[in-house]
This record gives C-alpha cells, sequence and structure tokens, in this order.
C-alpha cells in the first residue's frame, strides 16, 4: 500500500511576469501512493493547480518555469524527461482532467473523435477499435446510448455529461495517475455528488491513484486518503484524512475547517478567515501565513517555518503548531 | 441546411431587384441625354430621335425597368455602344480571365497569410512574428498597383524571368501561369496580409482556451495540437474575411487589371466607363452583385464545415 507512485520534491515553478517573478509554488513536496487518494487543498492562487500542471509538464513556457526540485513518477524523473518521452506519458499513464468541463473540450470535434484520439496515440489501435472502445468507457462513465452519444458534439451535453466524457477520455488508457482539478467545482450539486460516486467507484474498479484538487474539504472527506495542505505556495500540513480533520496542527487548516458551514450546530455567523492570499510577488518574511494568524508570534514574522513530521505521517510547516486548547470553536 | 440555403437564395432575390434599379437608373441619373450620348456629339436631331425610340427611351420610366428587368434576368443587357457586341457575349469573354486571377490570388493569399498567420502565433514575440506582421502590417498598407509596377520592374524589366502584362493560355499551360504570377503575387499580397494577422490573432485567442490544455493532457503532439484542435476553431473569421476578398476580386481588380493589361472585367468596365458605354457597366455591376452573394452564401454555408454549433435555421 505504502509504495510511492508519485513523489513530487521541492518543486519550484515561478512565473516571469512583466509585473515581476511570481513564485508560485515553492518547495512543495507531496507524494501519492499506489491505489490511494491525496487530496490537495487550499484556497484559490495557493499554487495547487500549478503544481498539477507541473507534474504532467504543462506549464507554458513562457512566462512558467519549473526552476528546481524532482517529480518522481514509478521511479523515474518527469523533470528529466524530453517532450517526446513525456508525451507518452500524459494521457495515457498520467490523466487529468479539469474544473471546467464546458470549456474544456474542443466544440469542433465530435466526443468520439476527442476519446479515440487518446486511445489510437497510446494504444495504436485502429479507428473503429478503438471508437468500440470509446462507446466501452463511455457506457463505464454511466452515459446513456453510448453508441449515439459518441457522435455527438459537446455543446449536445449537458455541464455533467461532459465532465463524465472528460473521465472517459483520461480513464481511457487506464492511467496509473488522474490528477483531478477541481473537478466538480463547475457543477450542480446534485451532479458533483454523481460525479464524485463515479470517480469513487472507477478508482476501485481500476485501481489507479488519485490527485484530488480542490478547495472543498468535503469532497475530501468524502473521497480522499491523505490531505495535503497548500498556502501560498507552500505545503502548510500534511497527513491522513481523519486525524486532520479531528486535531488540524496549523491555524490555517484549522481556519478552513472552521468556514465549512455546520448545519447541526447554531452558528450565529459564519466563521471566515480574515484576510486573503497574499500576492505571490511580495510574499510576507517568515510564515507566509502569519498577517492572518491569530497566534503569530515575533518568531513567525521572522523565520520561514519547516515542514516536519510532528506526530507519524503528520507533518505541518509551523513554529507553534495548535494544541488541544486552540482547537475549541473560534 | 438545404432549407437555410434555399432561405438565403430567396433573400438574395429583393436584393438583386434593388441592385437592378440602381442600375437601370445609372442611366437616367448622369446628367444628359442618354440617347444624345449614345449617339455621339455630331449625330443629327432626327437620328438621336431615332435612337431614342429604338432604345425604348420615350416610354414611361416603369415600362423602361420592366424591359430592362425582363431582358436582364435572362441575361440580356443589350448590345456595348462601342463594340456592338452582346453585352453577355463579352462579359463571357472576358469573366474568365477575372474568376482565374481571382482565384489563384486567393489561393496565393491563403497559402501565405494561413502559414504565416499560424507560426506568428504559435511563436509568439519571437523574431518571426515580429517581422512577419511588420510584413504584414506594410502589405497592408501598400496600394496594390504600386506592389504591382514594382513587381513588374523586378522580375520583368531588371530580372527578364517574367513577362509583364497580358494573358497567357489559362492555367493548363506553363505560359498561363507565367503571365498570372505577377498580377496574382500583387493581389495576394494585400489579402495575405489581412489574413495572416487575422490568423495569428484567431490562433492565439484559440490557444489561450481549454480545450487546448485538454489537446495537450492527452499526450497529443503539438503539431497535432495546433494544426488539428487550435486551426480548425480559429478558422471562421478567416473564411469570413477571405469569402469577402474573392468576392471583391471576382467583382474585377479594377487598377492591377489595368497595370498588367489583364484582359478581365476591370479592363472591360473601366473603359465601358470612359467610353459611356451603359450597357456594359450595367450587366458588370449586376454580375459584381450577384457574384458577391453567391460567394456570401456559400461563406455561410462553410461556416458549418469549420463549426458544428453553426445551425442552419
Amino acid at each position: 500500500m505504502a509504495e510511492p507512485l508519485l513523489q513530487v520534491r521541492n518543486l519550484e515553478t515561478t512565473f516571469f511576469t512583466p509585473d515581476g517573478v511570481v513564485p508560485a509554488v515553492d518547495h512543495v513536496s507531496l507524494s501519492v501512493n499506489k491505489g490511494e487518494t491525496l487530496g490537495l487543498v487550499g484556497e484559490s492562487g495557493c499554487g495547487k493547480s500549478v503544481t498539477a500542471l507541473s507534474v504532467m509538464r504543462l506549464i507554458a513556457d513562457p512566462p512558467g518555469k519549473i526552476m528546481g526540485g524532482d517529480i518522481l513518477f514509478e521511479g523515474q524523473n518527469l523533470l528529466a524527461k524530453t517532450e517526446a518521452e513525456m508525451r507518452t506519458i500524459r494521457g495515457n499513464r498520467i490523466s487529468m482532467i479539469f474544473q471546467e468541463p464546458m470549456t474544456s473540450l474542443n466544440p469542433v470535434f465530435t466526443v468520439g473523435f476527442q476519446i479515440t484520439e487518446a486511445i489510437r496515440l497510446h494504444q495504436k489501435l485502429d479507428r473503429r477499435d478503438a471508437l468500440a472502445k470509446a462507446v466501452e468507457m463511455l457506457r463505464l462513465v454511466g452515459i446513456p446510448l453510448p453508441e449515439k452519444r459518441v457522435y455527438e458534439y459537446p455543446h449536445e451535453l449537458s455541464g455533467g455529461m461532459r465532465q463524465r466524457v472528460m473521465i472517459a477520455m483520461a480513464l481511457s488508457c487506464n492511467p496509473k495517475l488522474l490528477i483531478a482539478d477541481e473537478p466538480t467545482t463547475a457543477l450542480d450539486v446534485t451532479i458533483q455528488a454523481q460525479v464524485l460516486e463515479l470517480m469513487k467507484r472507477l478508482r476501485n474498479e481500476l485501481g489507479m491513484a488519485i490527485l484530488l484538487i480542490t478547495h472543498d474539504l468535503g469532497v475530501v472527506a468524502e473521497m480522499a486518503d491523505r490531505v495535503s495542505v497548500m498556502y501560498a505556495g507552500k505545503n502548510v500540513e500534511e497527513g491522513l484524512v481523519e486525524p486532520i480533520f479531528e486535531r488540524p496542527l496549523h491555524p490555517y487548516t484549522r481556519g478552513l475547517l472552521d468556514s465549512i458551514p455546520q448545519l447541526h450546530r447554531d452558528q450565529v455567523r459564519l466563521h471566515a478567515i480574515d484576510g486573503g492570499v497574499p500576492n505571490p510577488s511580495q510574499f510576507p518574511k517568515g510564515c507566509r501565513f502569519h498577517p492572518r494568524c491569530q497566534f503569530a508570534q515575533d518568531r513567525c514574522r521572522a523565520e520561514q517555518p519547516v515542514l516536519t513530521e510532528v506526530e507519524p505521517g503528520h507533518k505541518v510547516s509551523c513554529w507553534y503548531p495548535l494544541v488541544a486548547a486552540d482547537r475549541g470553536v473560534a | 441546411m438545404f432549407s437555410y440555403a434555399v432561405k438565403k437564395v430567396l433573400l438574395a432575390i429583393p436584393l438583386l431587384l434593388g441592385v437592378s434599379v440602381l442600375v437601370f437608373m445609372m442611366m437616367h441619373l448622369i446628367p444628359g441625354d442618354p440617347a444624345r450620348i449614345i449617339a455621339g456629339p455630331e449625330a443629327f436631331p432626327e437620328d438621336v430621335e431615332a435612337l431614342r425610340v429604338q432604345l425604348g427611351l420615350d416610354k414611361p420610366l416603369p415600362v423602361q425597368y420592366w424591359i430592362f428587368l425582363s431582358h436582364a434576368v435572362h441575361g440580356d443587357f443589350g448590345r456595348s455602344i462601342r463594340s456592338t457586341r452582346l453585352v453577355s457575349a463579352e462579359i463571357k469573354s472576358r469573366f474568365p480571365a477575372t474568376v482565374e486571377l481571382a482565384v489563384v490570388a486567393t489561393a496565393v493569399s491563403l497559402v501565405i497569410g494561413l502559414i504565416s498567420g499560424i507560426i506568428a502565433a504559435t511563436k509568439q514575440n519571437s523574431f518571426f512574428d515580429t517581422a512577419s506582421m511588420g510584413v504584414a502590417l506594410l502589405g497592408i498598407s501598400i496600394p496594390g498597383f504600386w506592389l504591382g509596377l514594382m513587381l513588374m520592374l523586378v522580375f520583368s524589366y531588371y530580372l527578364h524571368l517574367l513577362p509583364p502584362s497580358g494573358r497567357g493560355g489559362g492555367l493548363l499551360t506553363l505560359a498561363g501561369w507565367r503571365y498570372i504570377a505577377l498580377p496574382a503575387l500583387s493581389l495576394g499580397v494585400s489579402s495575405a496580409a489581412s489574413i495572416a494577422r487575422m490568423t495569428r490573432s484567431s490562433m492565439l485567442e484559440v490557444l489561450r482556451q481549454d480545450y487546448v490544455r485538454t489537446a495537450r493532457a492527452k499526450g497529443l503532439a503539438e503539431r497535432v495540437v495546433v494544426y488539428t484542435h487550435a486551426l480548425k476553431n480559429a478558422m471562421i473569421p478567416v473564411v469570413t474575411l477571405t469569402g469577402l476578398h474573392l468576392g471583391f476580386l471576382l467583382g474585377g481588380a479594377v487598377i492591377t487589371e489595368q497595370v498588367f493589361a489583364w484582359p478581365g472585367l476591370g479592363t472591360l468596365v473601366v473603359n465601358a466607363i470612359w467610353s459611356r458605354d451603359f450597357p456594359i457597366v450595367q450587366g458588370v455591376v449586376m454580375l459584381f452583385a450577384t457574384t458577391f452573394t453567391v460567394i456570401n452564401l456559400l461563406v455561410d454555408l462553410t461556416y458549418a464545415l469549420f463549426d458544428p454549433r453553426v445551425r442552419y435555421e
């Protein structure tokens, strides 16, 4: 179980924009074991998607550039691979689905064409066999009348159906790792539940690992085995889902958990973390969370904490990790 | 799609009727008596009068228009005043040359425009991008006739590679290609320039889209991403622009045809205007309006080839 499939170590991805150098991902590490689901959580702009795109080596250069670190997939460093070698991995052993099903499919090609493209490329099937496989994939993701749907264009499908098509496309070559970047954010709540249910079922059937990027802790609780929390381009906390939800060590993680609406508790007002994510071109000195942290002390303003293992399997990057007394409801 | 085409054709009828009214009125709105102009300054009054009756100019205006129209729908615009040949015969002898030039010039502009536009977009801000877009701006700004003269000067006068003017024996012969090269190039370059700029901006827009990222995430080669996934989406504005260019070129590239003594409609209509040869002008203008309408219909139908979301209802 604990065999690592993907290991990201000290990844640095930087964007060189006219407004300055933006270290969007700054020494981020994470690992996904075989068959495991890792939830990568954080607010918008904290570097989650850039981390994912770095793994796929799909960062547009310019303006972006991977400046350092290692990305080991099945023991091989993806950062050392040529573009041609990466193309045999993308869509084949690592697949990705995106947040916006409405815009992520090409409007001018049929669903069938877009699914068969990957199949024909990676599995070297001919047109007819690839189409049969595409129909099979559409049936697998629960699309009714797949024989008919393969000839339809994306605009003829609803948002939920399109996300199912994206999933079918991503899974058509049996990837070892599926990177799902906010796969349900753009969908209606009922459709969200269906898509998550589908992803869970397919994960169990196909035995792939999932790197699930989301800002929704409800989705993490539903799907993930482990969770890694990011803030301002850095890891802040990592561990199994249950300990993190029950005993968050980082004030930011606790803030995220507190901002989930609780139906069974009388809440006068919803908790929110004060302030906003700092602009990546001018991060605060010391711990990047300190301006928004109610526990910040002098050391937090001066020195950057490092990710350290506090309990077995539970890492946090904080000078003063929360103790039980701090965890009461704010 | 068929019913859409029929609808479009039906809509074109009032348009062409409107054009026919204007074309008909042209003869009567121009200062002077048409019969006197046609007969010439030295004609006797009784000859002018006879001509007036012969041309039907003594009848009431609506009747004259009806006669004009009923002949026009049969392609009969009367006889040229200058050559006394049938207008339809004059046009028939010139139209192939114009079509030939328009098609070759459009092909030239599409090849140059698409290729440089795509390369400029995929290598944005590179030397090629800056240079080709600079040349394109120049190409749009330079008048076609000046470029024609310069081409003639270089390729005919100095290098003696190509004939300076006239038309060879059609596109099935080598001579035909040698004669058409310079006029087609000088017409094609300015269209190529605007097509290149349109292609570039359209491609840049499309390359930013989510589905292009999806295509890359599938492991497709950049070539497939650009030339299949992006290009098909980027083509729609380019098709519109190319249709417009082709429409204008089919109306006869008046100045360029003059410069290269190309025996097309442009030359015909200019000479007709100089010599007050109304029937020819009327015939050519009607033909111009008709071809433009047809090209527009074809452009509309072409959209469906590129975008399945286009619905013809």
